[in-house]
């Protein structure tokens, strides 16, 4: 019996070995790997990103420009979604029918238990049609969301729009923060100012069944964190000028630019053809941008800030006549004789016996000489030498104007444009090998100059304010009653003193009263208007129309340049353009409804 | 005095208000293992707070009490229980011996019945319709019969002499339910005879067949998670060195050689084992315990979100109802077969170690209870308890843990249902019962 008893021994050792390894098997996957610990956090709890709302963007008057509409997306759970009517659900989409499997095979690929999206942005009509049918299609639900809504269709080009983040941006550090399927800025405000409008993001942490369904949230939110909404934005945009400005040169190609002189503020933005910015909202979006972008018009280019490389023409002699005059090269009563063999003249004219007169008439065998006196000065004996000191000395001055140089407006992409220097010729030419006869076309704004629409308003902005500017910019405040940056309140003075506008601006009210920019005259309604005509040579077709001025003269409150493409002379097409554009801002209506008809007819496209 | 209490004994149940039964009363009250009833209570009380646990949803808060969810109905399997426990301990302890046989012989036609009129629920046709939506599966109620008519044979021959007939006879008895079980397709109770090996070894068996067949199974695990090559020298290396080590093998070089082609030829056999008798599902418990990451989603799932339960509870574990795998359904079955998910869970590795320490105590404390036995059968039926108790044990813990395949089997006194409820307070109390009159047996 004894050795038989002892076996009570070997079975308790039994039963407590067993409890011993799986103590010690349990201490392992409890307390030593924590890989289960992180595989129960990944199984039942979900972040869900809180998207906080993008901030608005509002015009000058507070309309609002940018706003966020809802769109839903038709999401699917295919475990749920079995014998579907893919029929009906064609017929409700109105899809093709091998594009419905495709998308729920793409579903069912993706996961079978987690929701994705099965057709994305529906419209609010959209959603109401099939909100009702749903009922019938277990396992599809609506996802609401917001996207970018524009109630004006206006100013597409400077707004920009906003986009999934690309992989691209997503590899760079820079944008760490965002995570893919992000919506962030691509273009214009939206990409300038995507740090204010974009708010904070928030997480939730939600503890989820086996399913993906949602069971509350994970220790009661002590994780949480709330979205903060992004910054509203107030623009300097005049919603009804815009518009006004868009009306008149739809169907044309070209910028129209209004500024503000005493602020900087940039009260229209034009760029023509413009398209309507809700294009790139909804699930067209692709398709839509792909169209824009191979349009031969070329849309999508920015041409205010852009358009870099034609040539200013006339208006740039009153550049040169303020730079000639600092320089002491002329006085406001120097006279030249109009000698149509040293460049022709477009215009018959007497010979203008002082600058305003040969402003008025835009001569351009004055100009001629008042810039070959500028740039050759007799620094050096050498003519080639003494040439190149003097455009030198010239550029310099210019450049004080904003002309050459990235003016600093809140848009992306802005060129700098192109002012001639002795170095681009010397590149060209070899150095002493060029002389005045080589770079005269520069004296009445051809040659190696190219100007943006912007800095040409600008020019005039600098001329409203006798000889100072504050950089252009598009948002005024940054939040309601916040306050645009600071480099936006302060002025830029050029290198010209204040005294020598006078002469120059007096002869820019005579191109308004009885020079080549009648057609943008208010005179009816007392108001002075300043304006320059000129016309862009175009080696590629007929040339450029261009108008800036400003208004009134005394105490302007607005300058602007307009730029129609192809449409030649500035006096025809341009000119009447700014003078609308001008009356419509300052009095809140139009009354030279002739003139407006005419732009509107397009009938300076085919002058020649 | 013996010879008398005896016979009062044997005739209580006819008489009332005699000596003998004030006797027995008040022997019972003194000699009731009360220890192991509290281990009992202990048990049922934390298996009803987990069994509410594992069904929690903290979204839809329902009473513990409720019926609606499985801790309430728990509750009355609970209360049911009381009822058996009372009715257990005041029937005469002698009729378990003196009815062995018939109880054993009811429930094998109760199972033979079963398999025929038995409407199959998931491919399984052990459940018994009694009616009013209650349910009862025999098979589990096979444990104790079998177990009382094992100890009753075995109070009746000698196993030590190594009768060939008694040990088949004995062998029949245990794996005559078995049998009709399989056929029910509910190979996972069927697998808990195999316990009663434990029991049979402390009554006299040979150890060399608790020994061949732990061998058997070491090989049949080693054989799935080692490269076959590896064992064959393995073994080989193995025999060589016992020869090198004791000269006197070489002698009997005729058994060496048939033990190895014995073993080479078993590890060659389990694949066609595995892959030809096993059915499918089965096959995938195997491949499941040998690689769960292999297929996490399929196979694997169960095993996988069972660790993932107990692993991420940590030392202290999420506290009571603070689960979120138990919780939001990623383990399957928790509260019946897979309830040790949410104790690994919720209370961490203190809590799991304490009821593993629990499950501990109480089988020691029954093994300790057989050994005090004066009779062969009370002995033999206490060891029966404690093995079949360890096996439910081994495999339902072990396969929470990934250490043994899953197999359908609850954990005693703490998984939901009243079937396993009843069969082991059955189980316990019968020998509580016996243990508890255990000094009238004295004269025997």
């Amino acid at each position: 019996m004894n050795y038989l008893e002892n076996r009570k021994y070997v079975i308790q050792g039994i039963f407590i070995l067993v409890g011993a390894i799986f103590a010690l098997r349990l201490f392992y996957i409890q307390v030593v790997d924590s890989s289960y610990k992180q595989a129960a956090e990944t199984n039942a709890i979900k972040s869900v990103v809180q998207y906080p709302f993008r901030g608005l963007i509002y015009d000058r008057n507070g309309k609002l420009l940018v706003q966020n509409t809802p769109v839903y997306d038709l999401m699917v759970v295919p475990k749920e979604a079995k014998n579907i009517d893919t029929l009906r659900l064609q017929q409700l989409l109105d899809l093709p029918l091998e594009e419905v499997r495709e998308r729920l095979k793409k579903a069912r690929a993706y996961s079978y238990v987690q929701p994705s999206a099965f057709y994305q942005k529906l419209s609010t009509q959209e959603f109401a049609r099939i909100q009702d049918n749903l009922i019938d299609f277990p396992g599809f639900y609506i996802n609401a969301r917001t996207a970018r809504g524009y109630p004006h269709q206006s100013l597409a080009h400077a707004l920009g729009y906003i986009a999934e983040i690309s992989p691209r941006q997503l590899e760079d550090s820079a944008y760490s923060g965002y995570r893919p399927g992000d919506y962030i800025g691509k273009s214009g405000i939206e990409l300038e100012y995507e740090q204010y409008l974009m708010g904070k993001r928030g997480v939730k942490y939600k503890m989820v069944n086996v399913r993906g369904v949602e069971k509350g949230s994970f220790k009661d939110g002590a994780y949480d964190t709330l979205s903060v909404a992004g910054k509203n934005l107030v623009s300097t945009i005049d919603l009804d000028l815009q518009q006004y400005g868009e009306f008149l040169m739809n169907g044309a190609k070209g910028s129209v630019v209004a500024i503000e002189p005493k602020t900087g503020e940039v009260l229209a933005y034009v760029s023509a053809p413009f398209y309507d910015p809700n294009l790139f909202t909804g699930k067209d979006y692709g398709k839509n941008y792909m169209a824009l972008l191979s349009e031969p018009n070329k849309t999508m280019f920015n041409r205010p800030v852009m358009a870099s490389s034609n040539p200013p023409g006339s208006i740039f002699k009153l550049a040169q006549a303020l730079v000639a005059l600092q320089d002491g090269i002329i006085t406001p009563n120097t006279g030249f004789p109009c000698n149509q063999s040293l460049v022709k003249c477009s215009h018959a004219h007497a010979a203008p016996t002082n600058l305003s007169i040969a402003i008025q008439t835009s001569c351009n065998p004055y100009f001629y000489q008042v810039f070959r006196a500028e740039v050759n000065q007799g620094k050096s004996s050498n003519t080639f030498k003494d040439t190149s000191i003097g455009l030198a000395n010239w550029r310099e001055q210019i450049t004080t104007f904003g002309f050459g140089v990235e003016l600093g407006i809140d848009l992306p992409n802005e060129k700098k444009g192109i002012v001639a220097s002795p170095a681009m010729y010397d590149r060209v030419y070899g150095q002493n090998r060029w002389k005045y006869s080589t770079i005269y076309s520069l004296s009445i704004g051809q040659g190696e100059l190219g100007v943006t629409p912007l800095q040409m308003a600008n020019f005039m902005a600098t001329i409203a304010n006798r000889g100072y500017y504050i950089t252009p910019h598009i948002i005024r405040s940054i939040g309601e009653n916040g306050k645009p940056k600071p480099e936006y309140q302060q002025r830029h003075f050029t290198a010209v003193e204040a005294r020598h506008f006078t002469p120059v601006v007096d002869g820019m009210a005579a191109v308004v009263k009885s020079g080549t920019g009648r057609n943008a005259s208010l005179e009816k309604l007392g108001i002075e208007v300043c304006g320059k005509t000129g016309t862009a040579e175009n080696p590629q077709g007929k040339d450029h129309a261009v108008f800036v001025a400003f208004a009134p003269k005394d105490d302007p409150k607005i300058a602007i340049a307009v730029y129609v493409e192809n449409a030649g002379f500035g006096a025809q097409s341009a000119a009447p353009i700014a003078g609308l554009m001008i009356e419509k801002y300052l009095t809140d209506s139009v009354s030279r409804k002739r003139m407006e008809d005419w732009v509107l007819s397009r009938e300076y496209l085919n002058i020649d | 005095m013996g010879v008398e209490q005896k016979i009062l004994g044997s005739s209580r149940i006819g008489m009332s208000a005699t000596p003998g039964r004030h006797a027995s009363g008040s022997h019972m009250l003194q000699n009731i293992d009360w220890v192991t009833i509290l281990l009992y209570f202990l048990l049922v009380g934390l298996g009803w707070m987990n069994i509410y646990a594992a069904v929690y949803s903290p979204d839809n808060v329902v009473n513990i009490m409720s019926f609606d969810i499985n801790s309430g109905k728990q509750l009355v399997w609970i209360a049911a229980s009381l009822i058996l426990i009372i009715v257990l301990l005041v029937v005469d302890y002698k009729v378990y011996e003196h009815l062995a046989y018939p109880i054993y012989g009811a429930i094998i036609l109760l199972l033979l019945v079963t398999l025929a009129v038995a409407k199959p629920i998931a491919g399984s046709r052990s459940w018994l319709d009694l009616g009013g939506g209650i349910r009862l599966q025999p098979a589990e109620l096979a444990k104790f019969a079998t177990a009382l008519a094992a100890s009753k044979f075995l109070s009746t021959v000698n196993l030590r002499q190594q009768n060939f007939a008694d040990q088949m006879k004995l062998a029949a008895i245990t794996l005559l339910p078995p049998a009709i079980i399989i056929l029910q397709n509910e190979t996972g109770s069927a697998l808990v005879f195999a316990a009663f090996i434990l029991a049979y070894f402390r009554e006299g068996i040979s150890p060399l067949i608790l020994i061949i067949g732990g061998s058997v199974a070491a090989v049949f695990i080693l054989t799935l998670l080692v490269p076959k090559l590896y064992l064959i020298l393995a073994i080989t290396v193995l025999l060589a060195l016992a020869t090198w080590l004791d000269y006197r093998l070489l002698r009997r070089y005729k058994t060496m050689m048939a033990l190895w082609v014995l073993v080479v030829g078993m590890i060659f056999s389990v694949d066609f084992f595995v892959n030809n008798v096993l059915q499918p599902h089965q096959q995938n418990r195997i491949k499941a315990l040998i690689n769960p990451e292999a297929d996490p989603l399929g196979f694997g799932w169960n095993v996988t979100q069972s660790k993932i339960a107990i692993g991420s509870g940590g030392f202290w574990g999420k506290g009571f109802l603070e689960g979120t795998q138990t919780k939001f359904d990623f383990v399957p079955e928790q509260s019946t077969d897979f309830i040790f998910c949410t104790i690994g869970e919720e209370q961490g590795w203190v809590g799991s170690t304490v009821l593993i320490g629990l499950f501990m105590f109480l089988m020691i404390r029954v093994v300790m209870v057989a050994e005090r036995q004066k009779s062969v059968f009370g002995r033999a039926y206490g060891y029966c308890v404690a093995s079949i108790i360890f096996f439910h044990f081994l495999v339902n813990v072990g396969m929470t843990i990934g250490l043994a395949p899953v197999v359908g089997i609850p954990l005693p006194f703490f998984s939901y249902g009243g079937s396993s409820l009843w069969s082991f307070t059955i189980l316990l109390f019968i020998l509580i019962a016996i243990d508890a009159n255990r000094s009238q047996d004295l004269a025997r």
